[in-house]
């Protein structure tokens, strides 16, 4: 008869306190903003999980903080516990229930899953290029940007790619998270759901300044998406009109930041992955099989268009990708190589 | 060893600071040699501190044991490292001299600090510590048909650990130490990046305000892996004390292969920490490719310093597994065994059969480095991924080694204090098993973003959560051990640390499974949340159930009881500070804290969070600090505990402390349950 009073007394606590930590939990605010469809499924089962937490916590506390006060003993008492060594009822009891939540869990998490990856054909595409450290985006209208604009209410399929090493794609109101490897191509998928700007942020360490790559990410509304889209091409279009035969450096040393040479290739003469261009043009330049050139206009050109195709001697062969730049803004980059004195 | 080459605590200190000046002097002057010119800037160098650090300690243990055991092996490993890269120098510039090159053989910068050549001579170091200290020759002699000697049982003195001792005992007790000097490395250097995230002297832009970003990477990468070393260390010291104890047997079966193991980590912890003194590296502690192809050398100091240690764990776990399966005593059938010696063969099992694919992986890597071998090149037809699947088929399964001994800690002692037979004791040992098998399937859960195959992510998410089930049985068994027990009064130290224990891996348990479901992984991968829920199953896996058994098996091995006063302050203070601190993390983590960042953007509103986990992170190094006193004050104290002061039925109790040489005079038989408290006129052994 005691144990079942203290049973009882127990199950309504674990109750209450489930209960109450739940709340608690609930009040707290433990995400950012929920701001893509994919967040969508995916807070549904974090809530499952909260409520989990909750009562398993209790099941577990209560019992355990009850005993330490009531089977205590008092000031003064000696002797030994009840011997019960055991119940083959309860541990079965204790490893199938589980068993069976698990297996849920499972079944429900797989289906979680394939809605967060759920596809829709309509979807826009933009071509993410990670590099050590900073982010760009390509959008297949043929230009790139540093920023990642997006419209709300359509689902854009991202294609990660990594220059260098492996880096993380992560906009924490988005929830989802892909990571970018190089020599591979993988894909996320994401329709954001509420106007605003976020940061993308490399959730994969990938060298010394890891924490700061970091790049805005901007949700906008259709209409204004459009006008963004059209000023874009235009500046890129304008500007490719101009460069067309006027190479300039200035444009050169924007490039050399966002096309990530500079992961590899310093201006000051710092020793990197790749030889550094401080003085580079016209220099001669020796090469992994001996034979020594002078670094022209046209040796440049192959070196950027075909990085295989020469190994500088000390640097290692096939460290850069081919980044498929067009003519001009090679022009670009090679005017602004003759700049480095 | 000789008294006579003691000089006094005193005059030994004296030695570390002269040691650390010297070789502090002597970074400052080799580095202004190699560059040519000379900055005061030089004096902030981290590899010559490294170097005065080094040459501080071999002057600190000069000092304290003269040219014996560690200083010696020490000293051959610096020679021998020294050696080997010279050899590798001189090859190369024999090749070199014969293809008609134009360097200079003392041209440092093109030869002296070459990658080949350290990592070769690291290699030949580690070899030579084993040879200088002295743990190979008997084996040699065996070679050679010379007879050896048994050098135990002997009365241990002070000095006896500072140097090879085939003692199990001995061995045990120098891994402890070890394992707590190592923990407290980690600690500092935890406690050192912690203080610069709670900085922010600039408050706009970029703020590093104490450390550099190399450094700061650098220091969080081998945080990691310090601490994985000293919880492998602190496992093997209290196995390694214990198990033989437990079981009736006089050694572990093979005493010089245990020597061999225990030895072997400390040229391995001194590769690891020498990484700093090479550039450090900023992979953290996994290491991946291919980032750490571009990595300092640093890096490779790293791999080779983990896969000497590797050795260590290997070894160990054979050793104990044959001991646990060939040396029990009479009636101790298996499931008669205390159910710590359960936990520890089921995490031997994993040790002895995971521990070579991280050895591999690394192995891979730095021969990538070094050779220019593929294996993990895009571009050469290898593949990063692969790595990551090597790597964490042991590294995820290594994370039950380090808890289920501390889980084992908490099923053994938990009767002694509840006075009431362990509930479930085959179902409890049955889960050990049952968690150590599981743990063998759900490596790729830390590789749901990777990119690796879609169809692989859903399989390795049930394998996953079933890790639950076995985990769970242990949970449910310590409560109904609880129930209706006769606790304790006093609330004794090590319960406390046993019901820290509990609480704190409950929360540690709890929070995996968000990880285990993929979509909820896809957002806490690799956040702050991670950083919380692992650092949870650690302390609570093993920190709390470690601290339980230092206090309560300290008498054992000392004759002396830890003071119960700084025992409560130890815990009172550290378990809510850890509690604060992880939980703070999991929150941050959940709103966009990434880990393994050295600066973050202030617009996320964190810092005073950051103050708050760095004000926490101080408040577990100083109870910690409070046990390392309680240790000093309670060996200097007269006041003897010689009895079976714990009332506790097990072997090792029935006899006086501290624990004789030959452990047991007579060897005992099972005639019990190991458990069977309040069951009138049972005994476990007869003596």
């Amino acid at each position: 008869m005691q144990n079942s009073r203290h049973f009882v007394i127990v199950g309504i606590l674990v109750i209450l306190v489930a209960v109450l930590v739940n709340m608690g939990l609930d009040a707290a605010q433990l995400f950012p903003v929920k701001a893509s469809i994919q967040a969508v499924p995916i807070d549904w089962m974090f809530d499952l999980q909260i409520k989990a937490i909750s009562f398993f916590f209790a099941l577990i506390m209560v019992p355990m903080v009850y005993s330490l006060v009531v089977f205590r003993r008092k000031p003064g008492e000696t002797g030994e516990g009840a011997h019960f060594e055991g119940h083959t009822g309860l541990e079965i009891t204790w490893t199938t229930i589980p068993l069976i939540l698990v297996i849920g869990l499972g079944y429900l998490g797989a289906g979680n899953l394939a809605e967060v990856r759920a596809v829709d054909p309509q979807a826009m595409d933009v071509t993410v290029v990670g590099f050590q450290w900073g982010w760009r985006f390509d959008y297949p209208q043929g230009f790139s940007s540093n920023k990642l604009y997006l419209p709300v209410n359509k689902q854009v399929n991202l294609t990660l790619q990594s220059l260098d090493v492996i880096h993380s794609f992560w906009v924490p109101e988005f929830r989802v998270k892909q990571d970018l490897v190089p020599g591979e191509t993988n894909y996320l998928r994401i329709t954001p759901i509420l106007i605003g700007e976020y940061k993308v942020r490399c959730a994969e360490i990938c060298g010394a300044s890891h924490a700061y790559m970091e790049s805005p990410v901007i949700v906008v509304s259709q209409a204004d998406y459009d006008a963004w889209l059209s000023e874009q091409v235009a500046a890129a279009q304008a500007a490719e009109a101009a460069a067309a035969g006027k190479p300039d450096s200035k444009r050169g040393a924007k490039l050399y930041e966002e096309k990530g040479c500079k992961a590899c290739h310093s201006l000051d003469g710092a020793a990197g992955v790749g030889p550094t261009w401080k003085g580079l043009f016209g220099s001669n330049v020796e090469l992994a099989d001996g034979a020594t050139v002078t670094a022209d206009e046209a040796f440049l050109v192959e070196s950027i268009k075909e990085p295989g195709a020469t190994v500088v001697k000390g640097y290692p062969a096939n460290a850069m990708p081919a980044l498929g730049l067009k003519d001009t803004e090679i022009a670009d980059l090679i005017e602004f190589i003759k700049t480095l004195k | 060893m000789k008294n006579s080459s003691s000089r006094g605590f005193i005059t030994s200190l004296l030695f570390l600071v002269g040691g650390l000046v010297a070789g502090l002097l002597l970074g400052v002057i080799l580095h202004a040699l190699t560059t040519g010119k000379f900055s005061a800037n030089y004096f902030t160098d981290v590899p010559s501190w490294m170097l005065g650090f080094l040459v501080g300690a071999l002057a600190f243990f000069y000092g304290l044991l003269g040219y014996n055991g560690v200083v010696r092996g020490l000293v051959w490993q610096v020679v021998g490292t020294l050696s080997g890269a010279a050899f590798v120098t001189l090859v190369r510039w024999i090749l070199d001299t014969v293809g008609g090159g134009e360097y200079t053989l003392f041209d440092l910068r093109n030869y002296g600090l070459s990658e080949p050549a350290w990592v070769f001579g690291g290699l030949v170091g580690a070899l030579s510590f084993m040879a200088g200290v002295g743990a190979v020759g008997d084996w040699f002699k065996w070679a050679k048909g010379d007879e050896t000697h048994d050098h135990h049982p002997e009365e241990p003195t002070w000095r006896t650990y500072f140097g090879v001792s085939l003692d199990h005992k001995v061995i045990g007790i120098q891994y402890t130490m070890t394992s707590l000097l190592m923990l407290s490395v980690g600690g500092l250097f935890a406690l050192i990046f912690r203080t610069e995230l709670a900085l922010r002297l600039k408050p706009d832009g970029p703020s590093m305000d104490i450390i550099s970003l190399n450094l700061y990477n650098s220091l969080m990468s081998l945080h990691g892996m310090v601490m994985i070393v000293s919880i492998l260390l602190g496992i093997a010291g209290v196995i390694n004390y214990l198990v033989p104890l437990l079981i009736g047997a006089k050694d572990m079966a093979f005493p010089r292969m245990n020597a061999f193991s225990y030895w072997v980590t400390i040229p391995a912890a001194v590769l690891l920490l020498g990484s700093l003194g090479f550039g450090g590296f900023d992979t953290g502690w996994t290491g991946y490719p291919p980032l750490a192809t571009r990595a300092p050398l640093g890096m490779q100091m790293f791999y080779l310093g983990v896969w000497v240690a590797g050795w260590s764990s290997i070894l160990g776990a054979l050793n104990l597994i044959t001991t646990v399966l060939r040396m029990r005593a009479k009636g101790m059938t298996a499931f008669k065994m205390p159910i710590f010696v359960w936990a520890s063969l089921a995490t031997s099992l994993i040790s002895l059969t995971a521990t070579q694919m991280i050895g591999l992986a690394f192995q891979l890597s730095m021969f990538q480095r070094l050779f220019g071998m593929p294996f993990f090149d895009v571009a050469k037809g290898g593949n990063p991924i692969l790595f990551q699947h090597l790597f964490w088929f042991y590294s995820h399964p290594v994370v039950y080694v380090f808890v289920l001994p501390g889980l084992g800690v908490i099923s053994e002692l938990l009767p002694v204090f509840v006075r009431k037979p362990l509930f479930g004791y085959k179902w409890v040992a049955m889960s050990s098993i049952g968690i150590a098998l599981v743990g063998f399937l759900v490596w790729a859960h830390h590789m749901f973003t990777s990119g690796m195959n879609e169809y692989l992510r859903v399989p390795f998410m049930y394998a996953t959560l079933l890790v639950a089930v076995p985990t769970g049985v242990k949970f449910f068994s310590w409560v109904a051990t609880l129930w209706q027990g006769k606790i304790t009064r006093e609330m004794p130290t090590p319960f406390l640390f046993l019901l820290g224990g509990i609480v704190v891996f409950l929360l540690g348990g709890l929070t995996g499974p968000p990880n285990a479901t993929v979509a909820t992984d896809l957002h806490l991968h690799d956040t702050y949340f991670i950083v919380g829920h692992f650092h949870d199953t650690m302390f609570g896996g093993y920190i709390f159930p470690f601290f339980a058994a230092l206090y309560y098996w300290f008498p054992k091995a000392t004759g002396k009881r830890l003071n119960e006063t700084l025992g409560k302050w130890h815990f009172w203070l550290m378990t809510p500070s850890f509690l604060i601190l992880t939980l703070g993390m999991m929150r941050i983590g959940l709103l966009g804290m990434r880990r393994r960042i050295a600066d973050f953007d202030p617009t996320l509103g964190f810092d005073a969070w950051h103050v708050i986990l760095t004000i926490s992170a101080f408040g577990i190094a100083l109870a910690v600090l409070i046990f390392f006193f309680n240790i000093y004050k309670t060996l200097k104290s007269s006041e003897k505990a010689t009895g079976n002061i714990w009332d506790s039925r097990s072997p090792e109790w029935q006899v006086p402390s501290p624990m004789p040489a030959y452990n047991y005079e007579k060897e005992f038989e099972v005639v019990g349950e190991p458990y069977d408290y309040g069951l009138p006129g049972s005994t476990y052994v007869k003596m």
